[in-house]
């Protein structure tokens, strides 16, 4: 009985935040957030290099053969620093690959992952919200898909899709093949753009087992959301505090107002015990199955809503300088709206919860 | 990670499992008075209950195993048997008396309240000192052999049935605030100590006033050195409010709110299959979620000996279990339609104990401000959180004069 991390996944995160803080500080996020391309390929490169894209996938396919908890460890620090990387799509695909992938699918796709010399991303929602395999529409005939997907994470940037269609299942689809039209959706959160992507007679080819795939790959990434929200929360947190102990109102540094050290207390009380949620989900999903599914939706409902209500506190914080473009708590603010939303809003997931529990 | 325990661990919990076969007690010993009592002294031989405690004070005397602790801690509550108490005495001032005690106090004071025998209460507060707690007044003066008590303590739990009290005096009032406090055990039979009850807004009679009329107690029965007294009770009071912050309850009582959610209506239907109830309910279990988890993550920092790396949750503990709780009242108050207009019946005014009556739910939703504003108000949690945990500047103290 141990409820702690590793020293090797201490070390991780830690490796981690010290590359980003060198090759992603706020100034280069900024930069790929102003210009709206949304992908640092330098950074991705960096990543794949030191083994971080290729984390999850098993080591015959030239990946660490970690696990979802590794995953999650890896987006808290992606959300603290709103790394703009493909990250979150590349392992939700690549997980789906390695639950549902033939050997030959596995052996042809898993390795470029790995590497990062490919890039996957997800395609799960259709129309605007609809996250589950039992609402999804998209046809398969023959060996091709036709329909629609939105917010899929760097689309356009991606080189395979991981693709949800009717009935539950799940098939792999090149975006460079004929019939795939990506479109930008201009989405909030400049540091995972998201697209809607159109099939129209695209040749795809099927994962092995359908819906289970898919439930377990989205509470994967329930989880994996749950921790990027925490890393991008604690960041603003961060942000809060430094600006309070700089900021100077009425001849004195505004933490000095005991109203402003409470609020930010409060904020600090909201988010920081929350940190052993999302490692029990990321834990859960892949070892308690009987807990698991509903353990990373209360986490992903609990953390990114008390994270949003959180980032709305640090922008008021920030006073007038926090309400414009040119600070930086806005690219934290976003990120969380992407993580709020994606795979289902806190409302839905706690229905589901609700279900889950037999209530 | 690794939420399985090995095998060492689970042949331990078929043995506190076996022993725990026998609660409840049968026949003619469950009726016999202190039934609890004698099954707690069992625990107490078998290894079980007080296991931390040294045998020469009446404890089980046990290796030091925090993994063991909290088998017999979830196998005792799950069964509902009497294990270790949390009573102000066992609960409090015992590890103050292991930490701080001389030989002789703790051969004394130990045993009789790990048994029950000696019931204790805390008198800190006083009518001018509550948050402020080293601004208290209370006076104790040496004379020969004796300190001389004159003064007053306030919202002094269970003072009536307490034999004994730990409490704060000021012995130097000379030196500074802090330092001129000591930490002594009064006899609440002792001549000069007199008690009035105070009633509570829940029509409870916990509360007490103590008047203390130059009340002689012995200075042998000071803990720590004269002048230690604010050290002291700052051990008392982690313990404190690490028995306040407990997931368990907040468990428990979560549940509890559950079952009232299934019997109550909303537009004729159970308020179980309200979707808006239903929204808010997982909401509140996202709190009672992360307080077991983050109970959790602070148990293994301590079990590894590296409690820093939780010092923000083990600081945050207490308060967010007190907020969580009133998020859990709140809307079980909010499940009550007109009978939340009636007043506690006698019966229910058990201030932590388990909801059952639609009277005690409106006891329970009036009880759960208590323990925000008791071991330090939330204001005060928030002032620590802030300064110790995030490095904000303290509040500003008025110029010492
Ligand atoms: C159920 C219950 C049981 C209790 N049992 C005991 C007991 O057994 N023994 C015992 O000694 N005492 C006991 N107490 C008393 C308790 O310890 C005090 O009530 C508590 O410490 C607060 O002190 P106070 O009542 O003087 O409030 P005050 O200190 O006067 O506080 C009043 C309000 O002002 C706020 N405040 C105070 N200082 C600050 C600050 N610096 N910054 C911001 N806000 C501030 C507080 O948060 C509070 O909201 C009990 C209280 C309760 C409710």
């Amino acid at each position: 009985m141990d409820f702690g991390l590793s020293e090797e996944q201490e070390l991780l995160q830690e490796t981690l935040r010290g590359f980003l803080s060198k090759e992603c500080p706020a100034s280069r996020s900024r930069e790929i957030f102003d210009a709206g391309a949304g992908h640092d390929a330098a950074l991705w490169s960096g990543l794949a290099e030191m083994g971080f894209v290729g984390l999850n996938i098993p080591a015959e396919y030239g990946g660490a053969g970690m696990e979802v908890l590794d995953l999650a460890l890896v987006c808290e620090i992606l959300g603290e620093s709103g790394a703009p990387v493909p990250f979150f799509g590349h392992v939700m695909a690549s997980l789906a690959l390695i639950q549902g992938g033939s050997e030959e699918q596995k052996s042809l796709w898993l390795p470029s992952l790995a590497a990062g010399e490919k890039i996957a991303s997800i395609a799960l929602c259709e129309a605007e919200g609809e996250w589950v395999p039992e609402q999804w529409q998209c046809g398969v005939a023959g060996d091709r898909v036709s329909g629609s997907k939105s917010f899929v994470p760097n689309a356009d940037v991606a080189d395979l899709l991981v693709v949800g269609v009717a009935g539950g299942g799940l098939v792999l689809v090149e975006t460079g093949a004929e019939g795939v039209n990506v479109e930008n959706l201009d989405g909030i959160d400049r540091s995972r753009p998201v697209f809607r992507v159109e099939f129209d007679e695209a040749p795809s080819s099927p994962l092995e087992t359908g819906g289970d795939v898919a439930r377990a790959v989205s509470d994967a990434g329930l989880a994996m959301l749950a921790a990027d929200a925490f890393g991008a929360a604690s960041h603003l947190i961060d942000l809060a505090v430094e600006y309070a102990k700089t900021r100077e109102q009425f001849g004195q540094k505004i933490a000095q107002f005991q109203a402003v050290k409470h609020q930010i207390a409060r904020l600090a009380l909201d988010i920081e015990p929350s940190r052993a949620l999302y490692w029990y989900g990321a834990y859960a999903v892949e070892h308690l199955p009987e807990d698991g599914p509903r353990a990373a939706a209360l986490a992903k409902s609990h953390i990114t809503d008390r994270a949003l209500s959180a980032a709305r506190a640090v922008v008021e914080l920030h006073g007038g300088l926090g309400f414009t473009w040119e600070c930086d708590v806005q690219m934290g603010f976003k990120r969380l709206m992407f993580d709020r939303g994606f795979l289902g809003t806190p409302a839905a997931l706690r229905d589901r919860c609700a279900v889950l529990a037999g209530w | 990670m690794d939420l399985e325990y090995t095998e060492q661990y689970q042949v331990y919990r078929e043995e506190v499992r076996r022993f725990l076969k026998g609660w409840p007690l049968t026949g003619e010993e469950a009726d016999r008075p202190g039934a609890a009592g004698s099954f707690r002294k069992r625990g107490i031989e078998a290894g079980f209950v007080c296991r931390n405690v040294p045998t020469e004070y009446g404890g089980a005397g046990q290796e030091p195993d925090a993994l063991k602790d909290a088998i017999v801690r979830q196998e005792f509550y799950a069964a509902r048997a009497p294990g270790d108490l949390t009573s102000q005495g066992a609960g409090l001032l015992v590890p103050t008396l292991l930490e701080f005690g001389t030989e002789a106090q703790k051969k004394r004071f130990i045993p009789k309240a790990l048994a029950d025998e000696e019931r204790w209460c805390q008198g800190y507060s006083e009518p001018g000192s509550g948050s402020d707690l080293a601004s208290l007044q209370c006076r104790a003066t040496l004379d020969g052999d004796d300190y001389v008590l004159s003064g007053q303590k306030i919202w002094t739990s269970n003072a009536r049935e307490a034999d004994w009290m730990f409490g704060l005096f000021r012995t130097d009032p000379s030196a500074s605030k802090h330092a001129g406090i000591s930490y002594l055990l009064v006899d609440m039979k002792t001549p000069g100590v007199e008690v009035r009850p105070l009633k509570e807004m829940t029509g409870g009679m916990e509360f007490n006033e103590i008047f203390f009329n130059d009340a002689r107690v012995p200075a042998e029965n000071l803990v720590g050195k004269p002048g230690e007294g604010w050290a002291v009770s700052r051990a008392t009071l982690v313990h404190e409010r690490n028995l306040i912050a407990n997931p368990n309850m907040m468990r428990d009582t979560f549940n509890d709110l559950l079952d009232l959610a299934r019997r109550v209506e909303i537009n004729g239907r159970p308020a179980l299959e309200d979707r808006a109830l239903r929204q808010r309910l997982v909401e509140i279990e996202g709190y009672v979620r992360t307080g077991e988890t983050s109970s959790m993550l602070q148990f293994t920092a301590g079990v590894r000996g590296e409690p820093l790396k939780a010092m923000r949750p083990m600081m945050m503990g207490k308060l967010y279990s007190t907020d969580t709780m009133q998020r859990i009242q709140k809307c079980a108050y909010d499940l009550l339609g007109a009978e939340g207009m009636l007043a506690p019946a006698s019966e229910d005014v058990a201030g932590w104990g388990r909801k059952v009556t639609a009277t005690g739910w409106v006891e329970a939703y009036i009880f759960s401000m208590g323990p925000s504003i008791a071991g330090g108000a939330s204001n005060i949690q928030l002032n620590i959180i802030g300064e110790r945990g995030y490095g904000l500047p303290r509040d500003m103290r008025p110029p010492s004069s």
